[in-house]
C-alpha cells in the first residue's frame, strides 16, 4: 500500500517557461585560449535523492526508472531516461529530465510500499562535465581522491573533497567526467576550474 | 594525513574527507533521568587515553556520511581495522 | 674562459651557453648547467656568507641540499624574492640576481665580526639567554641591534607575482632519489603494471653516478644512467619527477613533494605554469633510496672558506667544470676520498696531499695515489686551518686513530682547498619522519634507518652500504618485495667493477695541540656557529640528553637542519659524557628536509580562492543595488543596502522603520535546511528538540531548541511539519552542515531502529522574507492562496503559487512582524525576489540586511545562537523554560544534562536586556559587566554584553547581556565597562524592548 499521503510532494516547476536560472549565470566564462584546453558544460537536469533499505526501493526503482537499483559501493545505473548513483547503502541520486522531475518523484513516491524518503534537490544542484585530454590533471589539483583511470574506472561514482568543498564525481569516460556541483558553491568551484586548467586553456559551453 | 579504510564505501579514503568523533562504543545510558551526576559525568565527559590500540568514531563527512568505527594505534597511527557500527563483532578490539 | 677556475670536461655543463648573472650587485658569468655554487667557485668567489653568531666569513662548503653556508636572497626582484635559497641547488638562468642573506654592511665588511672576533670568547651556548635577559626594558633594543646584523634573508616586501599549485598523486611505489639504487628499483618496478613515481631533487638523474668512475656492465655509469632513463621514459606506468624534493613522510604513506618547476629558468610565463608545485602523494610502498652525505671533520678553523667536503671538490670537478683552488690538502678518514685527489690531479695543474688518519690505508690505493703524483701522508690529520678570508696552508700533525691523539711535530703545507671526509653519514630523515628512531651501526660510524611501522623500503647508501654493486641489488631486491603482489622476476644485478670500495676508521674531532676550549674554534654546525667547545661546555653544564644539547646550542636548527654536523655533534657530545653513540642517540628529524617555500604550501588557496564564498541564488541582485556584504560562515550575506551616501546607521534606520512600519524584504535562503522524512521522524525530532514535537499538526510550524548532552544550547529554528511523515526543519546559517553532522549522529548510532532520513536541502531552496505591516496586502498581489489570518494564521505554513512560481509560505517572524517566509526551488530565487520587488514598489517595500534583521529580532529578545550563548549557556540561563518539555516520555538530548547540580544554581548567567542610562551610548558587544563601579582593578566581572544596536523605533540603544543572577535582578543597575575607566550605568530589563505580547506578528 502506498503511503504517499503521508509525504508532502509538490510540482516546484513553474507553469510559465523563461524563469529559471543555471547556478552558473554568474559566473566568468569567458575562453582561455590553450592547444588542448579543458571543456566545461553544465547539463541542467532533475535530481532526486532516495533514502531508504534497499529492499524497499529495489523494485520501485526496477518498475519506475526500468534501472537496477545499484547496491554495490559507487556505481551507477542508467538509461537514455535517467541515471541513479550508489551515494551510500541508504542513499541514491536520480537524474532525469529536467521536466520530468515532478513526474519522476510522484511515480516513486507513489510506488513505495515501505518506507523511503524521496526528496527533490534539483534547486539545490547541478551536474558539470569536466572533458578533454587534461581533465584528469585538473582533477588532480582539485581532489585528494585516486582519479588514475585504474581507480575511477568509467562509471565509478564518489563522493569526495573538491578544493575547500565537494563533489559527487563520476567517470565518464577516458577523459570525462561529471561532477555534482552544489549551488551556493558552484561560483567557487568554476571559478577553482578555470584556474586549475588555465595552463591548458578552458572552453566553456 | 592518514588514509582511512570506510567500511561503508568499501575503499581507503584521505583523512581529509572524515571527521573524528572520538572514543567509540561509548553508551548512552538507558534511563538518563536516574543517572547519578557522577555517572552522567563519566557518560558525558571521561575518556579513555591508552598509549597503544584505541576505538574510535570516525563519520565519512565529506563522502557517504556515515559513521563507523576504527581501531588505531595511538602510538604509531596504524589502523588495524574499520568496521560498522552494526558489526556483530563489534566489540572494541 | 673567463673563470679562473673554470676546467673544461664538465659534465653538466654546457659550454657553449654562457650565463650571466649578478651576485651582491656584480655581474659574473656561468654556463648553462652551473649552479650558483659552482657559477661562484668558478669565478673564484669564495666568501659567500658571514656566519650567524660571529660573523666570520664563510664559503660554500658541499654541493648539495645538505648546504650550510651557500644561502643566498634569491631576488631578480622584490615580488619574486625568495629568501634562504641554497646556492649548492639553485640553478643560474640569464638574469639571475642574488644577494648574501647576512653580513652587514656588506660580505666583506661586517660588523658582527667585529663583534664576533671580540667576544667570541664571551658568547657561549645559552649566551643570549645568559646575558640578555635583564634589564626587560632593553629587550626590543637588543633585539632590533642582533637582528640587523644577523639572520637569515628578507621576507618580500610585495605580493609574489608566481602562482604555486599542489597535485595529488597516488601510485604503488614512490622511489625516493634516482642514485643507482633508485634507478635500479625503478628499472624492475617498470617491469609490472604498478604506477611507479621516481623523485630526485636534482635536475638531472644518476645521485652519486654522475661522479663515479666505476664501470656497470663494461660501461660507464654515465651510460647506463642514459640507457637505464631511456628504458623508463618508454613506460606508460612510470613517471619521474627531477627538481623534486620529498620533503615530509607523513602517516599511512602520504609524502609530500616539492618541486620546482620553473625557479631554473630565465622568464617564467605567468599563468602558464606554476613556479613551484607540492605533490601530495599517497603511495602504497615508498622505497627510499636517498643515499648518503659526506660529513667533513671538525678541526680548528675549519669554516674558513676553501673548507668543504671532499665528495663536493669532485662534484664540482666532474660535474660543473670547476677546480676550486690550485693546491689540495685532503683529510681522510677512509678510501673514498682518494678519488677527490684523483680528479683533482687529472687536471691540469692542480697538486694534492692526501693527509690519512689511518695507520695503513689499503697499499694498492696508496701507491696508485703516489702513481698519480699524489703526496700521501698516513697518520696524519689536518689540526688547523690558516688563514682569515680564504685557506692559506694546513697544519698538519701526527696522529694516532686509535687513541685519537695527536703525536709528532706540526708541518705546514700551503693549500687553498682543504678538503675533509670523516665518511658517510645515510640520508635518515625522512625514515624519521615517520616515527622510527635512526640506529647506529658501529661498523660505518653512522646512523641507518629504523624499521618503520609503513611499508617503507631502503636501498642503496642509505642503508649503510655503500658500495655500488649493493645499491644495484638492493634497488632492484626492494622494489621486487614491495611489488610483492605482481610477483616479478628479478632483474639480473648488473656487473659492476668498483674503482675504490670504501674502507674507513671512525673519527669525528680532531684534536688541536690545545685544549678544545683553547683551540681556534672548530666547528660543528656552520649555519648556527656551534664549536665543539660549546658542544663540550653544555655537557658541563648539565646537559646530558642529545636532545637538551641540541636546544642549548642550537644544533641542527638552521634551515639546512644539521645535515653535515648531526653525526659529528653527537659523537662529540657522547665523548664528553663519557658514552658510546649509540647509548647517546640521535636527535630526530622532522619535516621538511629542505625548507619549503609559503608559496608552494599555499599553492591555490590563495586570493579569490583562499576559501569558497557561499551565495544564494539572488546575490546578482543585491550586487547590483549597492549591497554590503557580511561573512556569516563561508555564505556572503546582505548586510545593508545603503542608499547614495548613507552611513550604515542612517541605512540601518531606514531599513529598521521601513519593516515596523511598512515592508521589508530579506533574503533568508542561507538558514540551514533539512528535510525530514520518516515513520518517525517526529519521534526523532521529541528526542533531539528540547521541547514537544509529538502533537504538531500538517501545516504547523514550530520553533524548536536543541541542546548537546551536556544541556547547553547549540541550535535553534523553525520546524514546519509537511505531512505525517515528512518535515523541514531550519537551522541557523553557520549550523547547518554541523546540526545535519548531529541528526546523523544519534540515528545511526543510537536510534538506528527510528525510520527516519535526514537530507540538506538548503541550497535547493531559495528564501524570500517579506516582513512588515504591509506584508500581507503585497503578497495578496502575487498569489491566490488564501492569506486571511482565520485560514492561514501565525505559526503556519501553505503551499502556494506566488508570483507564478510554485512555493511554500511559511508564515513564521524573526522580526515580530506580520511576515511571509516564502520558499521556492532556488532555479527561480532571482525570479521570486526580482517579481517581490516588482510588486513592492507601491508598498515601498524595503531590501534589508543582516544587520537590520539582527536589530529587529534582538528588540523582540530573539536569540541568535552563538552570539547570545556560548556553548555554556541553557535554555533556563535564556529564560526559555517553556521551550523544554521535561514530562516527555523519552529522556530528550540534553535533558538530563541541564538537571546538573551546576545548572541548576541561582547564580548562573542568564540573560537578560539591558538599557543603558544615557539611551544614545551603544554598548559594544563583548563588554564586561560588573554590579558596582569598581574602585579598583581588576574588578569581579559579572557577565558581559552579547547584543547591542540603537533602535530607531524605541529611538533608544538597547542590549542583550549575559549577568550573573540577571533573572532575579530585574530593575536593577549594572556598569557596564565602555574603555579604560569608562563605565556605562544599564539597567536591567526584559529581553523584550519591543510589542512583549507579540501582537504584531500575530494580525
Amino acid at each position: 500500500m502506498s503511503n504517499a499521503d503521508q509525504y508532502a510532494v509538490m510540482q516546484q516547476r513553474p507553469e510559465i517557461s523563461g524563469l529559471a536560472r543555471s547556478v552558473f549565470a554568474d559566473a566568468d566564462k569567458s575562453q582561455i585560449s590553450g592547444v588542448n584546453p579543458v571543456r566545461l558544460n553544465e547539463i541542467q537536469c532533475g535530481h532526486i535523492v532516495i533514502r531508504g533499505l534497499e529492499n524497499d526501493i529495489k523494485d520501485v526503482v526496477q518498475s519506475q526508472l526500468e534501472l537496477p537499483l545499484p547496491t554495490e559501493p559507487l556505481s551507477c545505473y542508467q538509461n537514455d531516461a535517467a541515471c541513479i548513483r550508489w551515494i551510500s547503502p541508504d542513499e541514491w541520486l536520480v537524474t532525469v529530465a529536467e521536466n520530468e522531475t515532478h513526474s519522476t518523484e510522484v511515480k516513486l513516491r507513489l510506488a513505495v510500499e515501505g518506507y523511503a524518503a524521496i526528496v527533490n534537490v534539483s534547486g539545490g544542484q547541478t551536474l558539470l562535465q569536466l572533458a578533454g585530454e587534461h581533465a584528469e590533471e585538473v582533477l588532480m589539483k582539485s581532489t585528494s581522491y585516486d582519479v588514475h583511470e585504474s581507480n575511477l574506472k568509467v562509471g565509478k561514482v564518489v563522493t569526495t573533497t573538491f578544493a575547500h568543498t565537494q563533489v559527487v564525481l563520476r567517470r565518464l569516460d577516458t577523459n570525462s567526467f561529471e561532477l555534482v556541483v552544489r549551488r551556493s558553491f558552484a561560483d567557487y568551484v568554476f571559478a577553482w576550474i578555470r584556474d586549475a586548467a588555465a595552463e591548458f586553456g578552458v572552453d566553456t559551453y | 594525513m592518514l588514509n582511512i579504510y570506510c567500511p561503508f564505501c568499501a575503499e581507503s579514503r584521505s583523512e581529509e574527507e572524515f571527521h573524528y568523533h572520538g572514543q567509540a562504543h561509548i553508551v548512552r545510558p538507558a534511563d538518563p533521568d536516574a543517572c547519578s551526576d557522577e555517572a552522567w559525568g563519566n557518560y558525558l565527559y571521561f575518556r579513555a587515553n591508552p598509549r597503544g590500540l584505541h576505538t574510535e568514531m570516525w563519520v565519512h563527512a565529506a563522502g557517504c556520511r556515515k559513521y563507523f568505527n576504527v581501531v588505531r594505534d595511538t602510538v604509531t597511527y596504524e589502523i588495524h581495522r574499520s568496521y560498522r557500527i552494526d558489526d556483530p563483532q563489534a566489540s572494541a578490539l | 674562459m673567463t673563470e679562473a677556475n673554470r676546467i673544461p670536461g664538465g659534465n653538466d655543463i654546457d659550454y657553449s651557453c654562457p650565463i650571466t648573472f649578478t651576485f651582491n650587485g656584480k655581474q659574473l658569468t656561468g654556463y648553462q648547467g652551473d649552479t650558483i655554487a659552482s657559477a661562484l667557485l668558478a669565478n673564484d668567489i669564495k666568501i659567500v656568507g658571514r656566519s650567524f653568531k660571529y660573523g666570520r666569513p664563510r664559503g660554500i662548503v658541499s654541493a648539495g641540499e645538505e648546504e650550510p653556508n651557500g644561502i643566498l636572497q634569491l631576488a631578480d626582484s622584490d615580488a619574486t624574492a625568495v629568501p634562504n635559497v641554497r646556492a649548492t641547488q639553485q640553478e643560474i638562468y640569464e638574469g639571475l640576481v642574488c644577494r648574501t642573506t647576512n653580513g652587514w654592511p656588506s660580505v666583506d665588511f661586517d660588523v658582527m665580526s667585529l663583534v664576533g672576533d671580540l667576544a667570541a670568547k664571551m658568547m657561549p651556548p645559552g649566551f643570549y639567554y645568559k646575558t640578555l635577559m635583564f634589564p626587560q626594558f632593553l629587550w626590543p633594543w637588543y633585539e632590533k641591534v642582533i637582528r640587523a646584523g644577523a639572520g637569515l634573508g628578507v621576507a618580500p616586501s610585495v605580493p609574489d607575482v608566481d602562482t604555486y599549485d599542489k597535485l595529488n598523486r597516488h601510485c604503488d611505489l614512490l622511489i625516493v632519489g634516482a642514485g643507482p639504487a633508485g634507478l635500479a628499483a625503478a628499472a624492475q618496478a617498470s617491469r609490472s603494471n604498478a604506477r611507479v613515481l621516481l623523485v630526485d631533487e636534482s635536475p638531472n638523474p644518476g645521485g652519486s653516478l654522475r661522479l663515479s668512475r666505476d664501470l656497470i656492465d663494461g660501461q660507464s655509469a654515465a651510460a647506463w644512467i642514459e640507457k637505464t632513463m631511456r628504458e623508463l621514459s618508454g613506460k606508460a606506468n612510470v613517471e619521474i619527477l627531477l627538481r623534486t624534493t620529498a620533503t615530509g613522510y607523513h602517516d599511512h604513506n602520504f609524502v609530500t613533494l616539492h618541486e620546482r618547476r620553473s625557479d631554473h629558468l630565465p622568464s617564467r610565463q605567468k599563468g602558464a605554469s606554476s613556479r613551484q608545485r607540492m605533490h601530495r602523494v599517497r603511495a602504497g610502498a615508498v622505497l627510499l633510496a636517498t643515499g648518503a652525505q659526506e660529513r667533513p671533520l671538525v678541526f680548528a678553523n675549519n669554516d674558513v672558506p676553501g673548507c668543504m667536503q671532499a665528495n663536493a671538490v669532485s662534484a664540482y670537478i666532474r660535474q660543473y667544470g670547476v677546480r676550486p683552488g690550485k693546491q689540495l690538502v685532503l683529510m681522510t678518514t677512509n678510501n673514498s676520498a682518494y678519488q677527490t685527489a684523483f680528479d683533482w690531479v687529472d687536471t691540469e695543474g692542480g697538486t694534492a696531499v692526501v693527509v690519512d688518519t689511518r695507520a695503513a690505508p689499503d697499499p694498492v690505493l696508496v701507491a696508485r695515489a703516489k702513481a698519480a703524483g699524489i703526496r700521501v701522508m698516513v697518520s696524519s690529520a689536518v689540526i688547523e686551518t690558516k688563514g682569515l678570508r680564504q685557506v692559506k696552508s694546513a697544519v698538519i700533525s701526527g696522529f694516532n686513530s686509535q687513541t685519537q691523539t695527536l703525536m709528532g711535530r706540526l708541518v705546514h703545507i700551503k693549500a687553498d682547498v682543504i678538503a675533509s671526509s670523516g665518511g658517510w653519514s645515510p640520508v635518515v630523515h625522512l625514515s624519521s619522519h615517520t616515527g622510527t628512531r635512526p640506529e647506529w651501526r658501529e661498523d660505518i660510524s653512522a646512523f641507518v634507518p629504523g624499521v618503520s611501522k609503513q611499508n617503507m623500503w631502503t636501498a642503496g647508501a642509505v642503508t649503510g652500504d655503500f658500495s655500488l654493486a649493493s645499491a644495484l641489488g638492493q634497488g632492484i631486491d626492494a622494489a621486487t618485495s614491495a611489488l610483492t603482489q605482481y610477483d616479478l622476476p628479478r632483474l639480473a644485478v648488473p656487473e659492476v667493477q668498483e674503482a675504490i670500495p670504501l674502507e674507513m676508521e671512525p673519527c669525528f674531532h680532531i684534536p688541536h695541540t690545545r685544549a678544545t676550549s683553547r683551540a681556534p674554534m672548530q666547528f660543528v654546525d656552520y649555519q648556527l656557529d656551534v664549536t665543539a667547545a660549546s658542544i663540550e661546555l653544555a655537557t658541563r653544564e648539565g646537559f646530558e640528553s642529545v636532545e637538551h644539547v641540541k636546544r642549548y646550542t642550537a644544533l641542527g636548527f638552521g634551515t639546512d637542519q644539521g645535515k653535515i654536523s648531526n653525526v659529528n655533534g653527537v659523537a662529540i657530545a657522547a665523548k664528553a659524557l663519557g658514552r658510546s653513540i649509540a647509548e647517546t642517540g640521535t636527535t630526530m628529524f622532522r619535516p621538511n628536509y629542505t625548507p619549503v617555500s609559503f608559496g608552494a604550501m599555499a599553492g591555490r588557496d590563495v586570493g579569490k580562492l583562499f576559501e569558497p564564498k557561499r551565495y544564494t541564488a539572488m546575490q546578482s541582485w543585491h550586487e547590483q543595488n549597492g549591497a554590503l556584504f557580511e561573512d556569516v560562515g563561508q555564505w556572503k550575506r546582505p548586510w545593508y543596502f545603503p542608499q547614495g551616501s548613507e552611513t550604515m546607521r542612517a541605512a540601518v534606520d531606514r531599513e529598521c522603520l521601513a519593516v515596523r512600519n511598512g515592508v521589508g524584504i530579506l533574503d533568508a535562503s542561507t538558514l540551514g535546511k533539512i528535510d525530514i522524512q520518516g515513520a518517525d521522524a517526529r519521534e526523532f525530532l521529541n528526542r533531539i528538540y528540547t521541547n514537544a514535537w509529538l502533537k504538531l499538526g500538517v501545516g504547523k510550524c514550530r520553533y524548536g531548541l536543541m541542546c548537546g548532552e551536556d544541556g547547553m544550547v547549540m541550535d535553534d529554528g523553525v520546524t514546519a511539519c509537511l505531512a505525517d511523515n515528512h518535515f523541514v526543519m531550519t537551522t541557523t546559517t553557520g549550523g547547518a552542515a554541523r546540526v545535519l553532522e548531529w541528526l546523523e549522529l544519534w540515528h545511526q548510532t543510537e536510534w538506528p531502529e527510528l525510520n527516519v532520513y535526514f537530507n540538506t536541502v538548503t541550497d535547493h531552496w531559495a528564501t524570500a522574507t517579506i516582513s512588515g505591516p504591509d506584508a500581507r496586502a503585497l503578497l495578496s498581489e502575487l498569489t491566490d492562496t488564501d492569506l486571511d489570518s482565520d485560514n492561514f494564521p501565525f505559526m503556519a505554513w501553505r503551499e502556494g503559487v506566488v508570483a507564478d512560481i510554485p512555493g511554500r509560505i511559511f508564515r513564521i517572524s524573526f522580526t515580530g512582524e506580520l511576515s511571509y517566509e516564502i520558499n521556492v526551488n532556488a532555479n527561480y530565487g532571482l525570479a521570486l525576489w526580482e517579481r517581490l520587488i516588482e510588486a513592492g514598489k507601491k508598498y515601498n517595500l524595503t531590501p534589508y540586511g543582516t544587520e537590520t534583521m539582527h536589530v529587529l529580532r534582538a528588540e523582540k529578545g530573539f536569540i541568535i545562537v552563538g552570539q547570545d550563548t556560548d556553548g555554556a549557556v541553557t535554555p533556563e540561563d535564556l529564560g526559555m523554560e517553556w521551550a523544554i518539555a521535561r514530562r516527555k516520555k523519552f529522556s530528550f538530548v540534553g535533558k538530563r544534562g541541564m538537571a546538573r547540580e551546576d545548572c541548576q544554581r541561582a547564580q548562573r548567567k542568564q540573560l537578560v536586556g539591558l538599557s543603558p542610562i544615557d539611551t544614545n551610548v551603544i554598548l559594544p558587544e563583548g563588554s564586561q559587566i560588573v554590579f558596582e563601579r569598581p574602585t579598583q582593578l581588576p574588578a569581579n566581572m559579572v557577565g558581559h554584553v552579547t547584543s547591542s544596536y540603537f533602535s530607531p523605533t524605541l529611538n533608544k540603544s538597547f542590549a542583550l547581556a549575559l549577568v550573573r543572577g540577571g533573572l532575579d535582578r530585574q530593575g536593577e543597575t549594572v556598569q557596564v565597562s565602555i574603555g579604560p575607566d569608562e563605565w556605562m550605568a544599564a539597567e536591567i530589563c526584559s529581553t523584550v524592548f519591543y510589542d512583549p505580547a507579540g501582537d504584531r506578528q500575530n494580525v
